[in-house]
């Protein structure tokens, strides 16, 4: 077993995930600790297009498994391309993207490897042989630290904006390899049927770099166009807060918490949010919070960086204007 | 039909967690300790399943986790399970989720019946990592969904299609049973064990398992080993922007761009 870290670049139609980025970053500096390289998988189909950008973003070696079945993810087809294109790199690290595919996968290719794992982690140094992972628990109340042992694969997934992405080197050139895939009839007992994209073409809340949350102060869907108004001008997604979404103003797919999902985004900005543990559990990740609201008590400004004690009905308004003057600037 | 549900006793989500000394632990004492409410979701689905079928025959629901553990099969008993499976022994317990998943993997494999169905949560709010389902089913070779919002049993027990959310689209996938499925928050409102189903739910048997009954395990290390939980530096205190909206809007936007730096 070589040193070498692989990452596995998330992609869906093409598109690849911004984290997977920073992990090849991250490989970067973890490989060069032992004179190893950074690496990086791509799984899809007619991915191998996406090569160069990977090149450009610290690859030295880039394993394509491209195959029309892996159009779509799926655990099992993904499962056993990655860990085709593990046994082609000899890696002795996977790096995976947090996300809903990165903890799916990374779970299984881990068993099937009887290898070390640690899912969604802000922190991964090694220790000899070792990988030692700082991550989360307790929904974020806590972080644990975990040691994987150094003697077989050791698998992690990483949290977005985590690390960050190194400024990418167009024109330099990867060692492209091409694995093969055979799958059987059982490797594909799961079919799906049927994709359709959630919100119109509204980014996620998990996806996207700048979240804009409301509370139930916003008092109906329709008031939540003012939240989406300055998400567009920041180019970010719309999150509720669970009151809002059990109230009906925002569908549970946006909902930012403990039972919704977690985020943690470069800018969270938390209109008439309250900030209940709940809430927390899902949004204190963030690396910069913005907390709008009337309360000064309100909890959300205990892990709040920036704080405005005001009605968001005015002010949220204005700060997309503000937005909008710094964009044609 | 059979179905398992997997269910992990952890503190609950409101309870104030206190850590131990050099940040070993968590201090379990006098803490309030719940079913996960996403494998809550799994076992009410199970019992769903079988108030609106006929071919459901038995409802399994097993807990990995120390004595205390019990408390949180009998939830799932009172709320309809059939048996619990107890698999409660020191040298099992560890916060390596794949370990874990063997140890479960290997208990349902000394169930001769076997399970068509095998539910959990989508994660546990404990560890935060939700590689339970998925790995139990990769050591059983079993195919998984993963966050599954909406599920549909075929009529002959055999097939069945069931929704899940991925970042920014929703799935609709198909698949014969057996299969795992792993719960996300919305398919299904856990009901409260009435009395009445708590006294019941202390005839039904629960099978006590340990290391001992499952050999199997040996073949398995626990390679993710706990180091130390500690609270996550304190933030900085909150910077509050004074002044009326206007100056408020402009003064945050600078700070944004320039001091944060995160336009």
């Amino acid at each position: 077993m070589t040193s070498n870290v692989l990452v596995f670049i998330e992609q869906r139609r093409g598109k690849v995930h911004p984290a997977s980025y920073q992990l090849l970053n991250l490989a970067t500096q973890v490989a060069a600790q032992t004179g190893a390289q950074a690496e990086a998988c791509i799984v899809g189909e007619g991915v191998a297009s996406l090569a160069d950008a990977v090149a450009a973003q610290g690859a030295k070696k880039v394993y394509i498994v491209d195959d029309p079945v892996l159009a779509l993810y799926r655990a099992i087809p993904y499962t056993k391309a990655l860990v085709a294109a593990l046994d082609a790199a000899a890696a002795k690290i996977l790096l995976v993207p947090t996300t809903f595919m990165g903890r799916d996968l990374a779970s299984r290719v881990a068993a099937r490897k009887r290898a070390a794992l640690a899912i969604d982690c802000t922190e991964v140094r090694q220790d000899g042989a070792d990988l030692i992972a700082v991550k989360p628990m307790y929904a974020g109340k806590f972080s644990g630290t975990f040691r994987l042992t150094g003697d077989r694969l050791q698998v992690v997934t990483v949290r977005s904006n985590a690390y960050s992405a190194a400024a990418p080197q167009t024109g330099a050139r990867a060692d492209v390899q091409s694995v093969a895939l055979s799958l059987t009839d059982r490797d594909q007992r799961l079919k799906i049927n049927e994709v359709t994209a959630t919100g119109s073409g509204v980014k996620d809340v998990t996806e996207a770099d700048i979240v804009v949350s409301g509370g139930r102060s916003l008092k109906s869907a329709e008031n939540f166009k003012i939240l989406y108004d300055l998400a567009a001008a920041l180019d970010g997604a719309v999150g509720a807060s669970r009151a809002a979404c059990d109230a009906g103003y925002q569908p549970h797919t946006r909902q930012v918490g403990l039972t919704g999902k977690v985020v943690t985004p470069k800018l969270y900005i938390a209109c008439g949010i309250d900030g209940a543990i709940q809430h927390l559990a899902g949004m204190r990740g963030s690396k910069v919070i913005v907390a709008i609201n009337t309360k000064k008590e309100a909890p959300i400004f205990k892990v709040a960086t920036y704080g405005c004690i005001a009605d968001l009905f005015t002010l949220v308004p204005l700060l997309t204007e503000e937005f909008k003057k710094l964009k044609e600037h | 039909m059979r179905i398992l549900t997997i269910v992990k006793q952890v503190p609950d989500s409101n309870a104030t967690i206190k850590v131990l000394a050099e940040g070993k632990g968590i201090d379990f004492a006098g803490l309030k300790l719940v079913a996960d409410p996403f494998d809550e979701f799994g076992i009410e689905l199970a019992v769903q399943l079988r108030e609106k079928r006929s071919d459901v025959s038995e409802i399994v629901a097993l807990t990995l986790g120390g004595e205390k553990a019990g408390e949180t099969l009998r939830i799932a008993l009172a709320m309809g399970a059939d048996v619990g499976v107890h698999i409660c022994d020191p040298k099992l317990e560890t916060k390596d989720e794949l370990f874990n998943a063997a140890v479960i993997a290997e208990a349902m494999k000394k169930d001769a019946k076997g399970f068509d169905l095998i539910l959990c949560g989508k994660h546990n709010i404990d560890l935060d990592a939700g590689a339970v389902g998925p790995a139990v089913a990769e050591f059983l070779d079993l195919p998984h969904v993963g966050a599954v919002t909406g599920l549909d049993v075929s009529a002959d027990g055999k097939h069945f299609t069931a929704r899940r959310r991925i970042e920014g689209a929703e799935e609709v996938v198909e698949c014969d049973l057996p299969a795992l499925l792993t719960i996300e928050k919305g398919l299904v409102e856990p009901r409260y064990p009435s009395l009445p189903n708590l006294m019941k739910a202390k005839k039904k048997p629960v099978t006590l398992l340990t290391a001992g009954d499952l050999p199997g395990v040996a073949e398995y290390a626990e390679t993710t080993k706990f180091v130390s939980i500690s609270a996550p530096p304190p933030k900085p205190e909150c910077k509050f922007i004074e002044g009326e909206p206007p100056q408020m809007a402009k003064e945050l936007v600078r700070l944004l761009r320039d001091e944060a730096k995160v336009l």
